[in-house]
């Protein structure tokens, strides 16, 4: 019965997306509908297939792992694209003749930048949530994920949203607010399948055997919880026609653009920095094999990072038409931001107390170490260019840049390496990784990447923001815009190449997974044995 | 008086008491005395249940934790 209604809903899907790629207005409309008529088409023809099918029985007992090892698979593959698409890029700053005649306009610039955002942030650091926020809820529930194969719809609902968004940015749709530059249809999409994700964790939290909820699924729930209104308030929009991509916000002016950084301060604080605590908060315990340092620290540490975060987005808004009450309300909260961050920097360091020998002999420790670190110093230079003086210094430059890549390449990326690392084995049921000294590698081409790319973001940020303010005695500016372009060049070039290693120890990742994977005799996971 | 600024007298008194208020309550709680127990119990969570979950007649797990 179930079968008849969804291959009802289905062949309804499939014909209005077929209705829509006939009339769509704009072509990144037109691509996508045919996409989703693709999509449901075959999820119609799979679900024929096995109506009125003796049904395989499915052991219900144990963990669902199968998503999550999809989920790991899918965090390496989006890393890897993310990555390659940010080297791609940043060679084209350096040499705009990068930006091929041929490929215009769908290979320019402005239509790769955000595809590398969000396959970096949403697509690597989306699966790497998702799947590992899966792995957690379970282990630290002593529960079996809750709903079934929604957890499935959750997975292949978000990577349909990835590629639809990735399409539509080089198609050119975009509603131009950066980090939520998908289209209403998208978004809608989105919200649809967050909903989901959020009755997935919620019902394993309820069906939990444990009494207390370990404080990785706090860090966790507070992510998708305040993802979903972020989501929703900044993606008020009105489409001009059901039929084209084309959105009009509902918010105008200075509302539109606070409320645009109120969303993008705390997808910062929520999804790059609270879901990826939670990460923390499980798996350094577990690598290191020893609880977390302090459980009353990690507990102010949740309570204060989301009682602060919340009120840190205006100063993205510093000198512009904002009051000076709000940018200040804002500079002032993300001054106090500094102290929750380093407790919970520091916490997690102090985990590693009594096992600090590991640090030689464990690159899986090393990564996770070197990514608190970074989440140490990027949450010291946050709230350091939040000041108002600071900022006039720092804003437009490619401090900023440096400042976002040494808390994404070297805090998100480093935790989700190490989370890869420590799952893959497990969830195939290997002794260990395929080469522990390809660990190693891909540690320190990753390290050094991080720090050409920041130093040279540093030494080219600063000089460009000293450059604009330069003035002679008569009070003209020094110098033109383009003489700051011209002069950034070596900086660019030595960014690229940053950026390269960071990709190169990527892809050596891939390639160890992959022969964990294959590789070998499937033996009895070796978390099953006891440690005497 | 507009909704605007009804809104704003009331975010910036009554709430503001109400949210510090809740913040120095978490962190007295944490603090409570005998919590010292259940914290060290809630941290050791992550080294039970590695593998399946929690049996219906309560039978221990496989541990891994770390003599």
């Amino acid at each position: 019965m179930g079968n008849y209604v969804k291959l009802l809903v289905l062949a309804i899907i499939t014909l209005l997306a077929a209705i829509a790629a006939n009339w769509g207005r704009d072509i990144a409309y037109v691509v996508h509908a045919i996409i989703i008529m693709l999509v449901s088409g075959s999820l119609f023809l799979w679900v024929l297939r096995n109506t009125d099918e003796p049904i395989k029985p499915v052991a219900t007992d144990g963990y669902m792992d199968n998503v999550i090892r999809a989920g790991v698979v899918a965090t390496a593959f989006w890393g890897v694209v993310g990555f390659l698409v940010g080297v791609v890029i940043a060679f084209q700053l350096a040499f705009p003749s990068l930006n091929f005649e041929f490929l215009q306009p769908y290979g320019n610039f402005g239509r790769l930048r955000p595809l590398h955002t969000s396959a970096v942030i949403f697509a690597f650091g989306g699966n790497a949530l998702i799947m590992s926020s899966f792995y957690i809820v379970q282990r630290t529930c002593a529960a079996r994920l809750w709903g079934g194969n929604l957890s499935w719809f959750v997975f292949w609902g978000y990577n349909l949203f990835i590629v639809l968004a990735a399409t539509g940015y080089l198609l050119g749709a975009t509603q131009s607010k950066e980090y939520a530059e998908p289209e209403w249809y998208v978004d809608i999409w989105l919200t649809i399948v967050w909903v989901a994700f959020l009755a997935v964790y919620l019902g394993t939290i309820f069906n939990r055997k444990e009494k207390h909820i370990y404080v990785a699924n706090w860090f966790l729930l507070s992510f998708i919880i305040t993802v979903a209104m972020l989501h929703i308030v900044n993606n008020l929009s009105v489409p001009v026609s059901i039929w084209g991509s084309k959105s009009v916000q509902l918010f105008a002016g200075v509302q539109d653009a606070m409320t645009q950084w109120w969303y993008g301060h705390n997808a910062v604080g929520f999804f790059l920095t609270a879901g990826f605590l939670g990460m923390m908060y499980y798996f350094v315990p577990k690598q290191a094999g020893r609880p977390v340092y302090s459980y009353k620290l990690s507990i102010i540490h949740f309570w204060a990072l989301i009682f602060l975060y919340i009120w840190a987005g205006p100063h993205h808004l510093h000198y512009t038409a904002l009051p000076d009450w709000a940018s200040t309300l804002g500079m002032v909260f993300s001054i106090i931001l500094w102290m929750p961050s380093w407790g919970g920097m520091i916490n997690g360091l102090m985990t590693l107390q009594g096992a600090w020998d590991k640090l030689r002999t464990d690159p899986i420790i090393r990564m996770m170490v070197i990514s608190l670190a970074f989440y140490g110093m990027s949450t010291f230079e946050g709230p350091m260019m939040s000041i108002r003086a600071v900022n006039s210094l720092s804003h437009y430059t490619d401090w900023t840049i440096g400042h976002v890549h040494s808390g994404a390449l070297g805090w998100n990326g480093m935790i989700t390496f190490s989370a890869l690392y420590f799952l893959t084995p497990r969830l195939w049921g290997r002794a260990q990784m395929h080469s522990i000294s390809a660990i190693s590698w891909h540690f320190w081409l990753a390290t050094i990447g991080i720090i050409l790319y920041a130093a040279s973001m540093w030494v080219t940020g600063i000089m460009e923001g000293l450059m604009w303010r330069e003035v002679d005695a008569n009070g003209f500016l020094v110098n033109s815009f383009a003489d700051t372009v011209s002069a950034k060049l070596p900086m660019y070039i030595v960014r690229g190449l940053g950026g390269v290693m960071y990709l190169a120890g990527a892809l050596i990742m891939a390639w160890n997974m992959f022969m964990t994977i294959k590789g070998g005799v499937r033996e009895k996971a070796l978390v099953g044995v006891p440690v005497q | 008086m507009d909704t605007y600024s009804l809104l704003r007298e009331f975010a910036d008194s009554w709430v503001l008491l109400a949210m510090t208020l809740f913040f120095v309550g978490v962190i007295i709680w944490a603090f409570r005395p005998g919590s010292a127990g259940v914290h060290a119990e809630t941290a050791s969570i992550p080294f039970r249940n590695e593998d399946a979950p929690d049996t219906p007649d309560g039978a221990p797990q496989t541990k891994e934790l770390q003599s």
